[in-house]
């Protein structure tokens, strides 16, 4: 059965259309996973998929349950993790939990228990008596996902889990984040991150702009460019004339802009760095470093969405962490 | 069942949180004190104790539930947690219920202050207390109400203070607590009649001294309408502005 069945999903905002013909379809236990650039529309499908925004056009259905004109009829199946923490700061770390149980009407015996239960499932126990003002950030991420689990929800909408937090603390979250899936929480994620998709999800799909441009299995994304051959080149110099030089002294490469004074050559016969590095110097240009990469995701996502890594870079260091 | 586990549970939430706060407790108890010592002064007596206590009940209430209430669901608001209480399985009625049940709590602990004080000052025994006490709950309701509608129609925190203010000090001057209603221009006096508080007002004043200019059926009918009218628009712009 379909945990969570979307179609046609529209909503405008004034003159922006935030959200374009969305349809997917999200099976029980699948971890899926929602990838697109900063205002591509995931936080927007998120909340009408939860009931905090109204579609222009339509329908929802979350476990066979037609939530489309009426969110309420299935809140207490899912559980929803903001892509901000925004748990009561006056409250402890224990207190915000059993508060939130108490919102899906768990008596206080149960709801203390699963509190307690909750805060060692995600090491926070020492924490559990401090005001959730004082958790740093990745505790403050960390006690948001237990929150949004506190009463056992079919499904889990999580936006933008390791957004802004350090390395470590993404670490753990991921960690968590599968764990969930395993134990048969069905998971609908998005994020920015390429790399965290990759390594979580069993399908994506790239919004772009409100639309999207592709769903599909990890696997079959990255198997057409699987045995690509691909190689990044810093040189020292951002003269686009390059490029069509390299262009035309190699027919069987092709090369792109990666930003920052990066050039991309893929090919489909492994590359031979030296004639490529004489050539360049040889137009007067010095060739930082030549390293192969292994075509991944964020390959996929370049092609298919038309988006430069570089851009994807600059979001990632705005949200001020890594995956 | 469960519904009401979750309204319960965000009632005594925000008590704990706002209104049982040291801050809000000293308000509470400060501002209806200094109203009541303010007018006792100016009265210059105790035979006029009657007469005031109504006004100072309803400034209090007026002031305790619109400040609180309009400053704290904004806060919420903005910090987002607000849209945690909206993602909860209960419908939005008695989740704002919840929200403003400590408010009203509030406004009618605030209305005793002033009653406490009158209660060494004069002798209350005349007083027909189940109007009072009646009044007292629902201009508690409608002043909370009135905080919900100021908190749903702003964003920021500073706004809600200065939108309160808006509706607060024209129904002061207007509502019959410093000039009787019959004595304000003839142009002003229709004014008086769409703020809750004159209805409030009037009937302490009727429980209090017997001087009262509607009966009592009307000012309840009155209130009790103002607290409906004043939810219900508050639902609706939650609809409207806060689920998008």
């Amino acid at each position: 059965m379909n945990a969570l069945s979307i179609q046609g999903l529209a909503k405008r905002f004034g003159d922006v259309q935030a959200v374009s013909d969305v349809s997917v379809e999200v099976t029980e236990g699948e971890l899926f996973g929602f990838l697109g650039p900063n205002g591509a529309g995931k936080t927007t499908t998120i909340n009408m998929l939860t009931g905090l925004a109204r579609p222009d056009a339509g329908s929802i259905r979350i476990a066979g349950i037609d939530c489309t004109g009426n969110p309420k009829a299935a809140q207490h199946l899912i559980g929803v993790v903001p892509d901000e923490s925004n748990l009561y700061p006056e409250l402890t770390g224990f207190q915000n939990l059993s508060f939130c149980a108490a919102l899906y009407g768990m008596r206080k015996k149960e709801r203390e228990a699963r509190a307690r239960e909750l805060l060692d499932t995600f090491s926070l126990a020492d924490a559990g008596d401090r005001k959730f003002a004082g958790y740093s950030k990745g505790m403050k991420r960390k006690l948001t996902i237990a929150a949004g689990i506190i009463h056992r929800p079919k499904i889990l909408f999580l936006d933008e889990p390791t957004t802004g937090i350090d390395v470590a603390s993404a670490r753990q979250i991921r960690q968590l984040i599968a764990n969930l899936n395993r134990s048969g929480t069905t998971i609908f994620l998005t994020t920015h991150y390429i790399e965290e998709a990759e390594r979580l999800c069993g399908r994506i799909a790239f919004i772009v702009k409100g639309r999207i441009v592709r769903i599909d299995t990890v696997a079959d994304l990255v198997q057409p460019i699987q045995d690509k051959h691909v190689m990044k080149l810093a040189v020292l110099t951002s003269e686009p004339t390059l490029r069509k030089s390299l262009a035309a002294a190699f027919p069987d490469l092709m090369f792109q802009d990666a930003g920052q004074g990066s050039i991309r050559v893929e090919a489909d016969q492994p590359i031979h760095v030296g004639p490529l590095v004489r050539f360049i110097e040889d137009q007067g240009v010095d060739v930082a470093e030549a390293r192969r990469v292994r075509p991944s995701l964020e390959d996929v996502f370049v092609r298919v969405t038309g988006i430069e890594a570089d851009a994807l870079k600059k979001e990632k260091e705005k949200g001020g962490g890594r995956p | 069942m469960k519904r009401w586990i979750a309204f319960w549970n965000i009632f005594v939430k925000d008590l704990r949180a706002y209104y049982l706060k040291p801050p809000n407790i000293s308000w509470g108890l400060i501002f209806p004190f200094a109203w009541t010592g303010m007018f006792f002064i100016k009265s210059g007596g105790v035979q006029d104790v009657m007469m005031m206590v109504p006004g100072v009940i309803s400034l209090s209430i007026l002031f305790g539930t619109t400040s609180l209430l309009s400053v704290t669901v904004t806060f919420e608001k903005k910090g987002k947690s607000f849209d945690r209480l909206l993602l909860a399985p209960i419908p939005l009625e008695l989740l704002m219920l919840a929200k403003t049940s400590g408010a009203i709590l509030f406004g009618v602990v605030n209305a005793f202050v002033p009653v406490l004080m009158a209660v060494f000052l004069t002798d209350l025994s005349q007083v027909a207390w189940s109007a009072a006490i009646s009044a007292i709950v629902l201009i508690s309701a409608s002043s909370t109400f009135l905080g919900l509608f100021v908190a749903v129609s702003v964003s920021e925190v500073f706004e809600a203070q200065t939108f309160s203010n808006f509706f607060r000090f024209p129904m002061v001057f207007l509502c019959g607590l410093f000039f009787p209603i019959e004595r304000l221009p003839v142009f002003l006096k229709p004014l008086s009649y769409i703020f809750p508080l004159t209805y409030g007002a009037d009937i302490l004043h009727g429980a209090f001294h017997g001087d009262h200019i509607m009966a009592f059926s009307t000012d309840f009918t009155a209130l009790s309408l103002f607290c409906i009218l004043l939810f219900l628009i508050s639902l609706r712009n939650i609809g409207k502005r806060w689920i998008l």
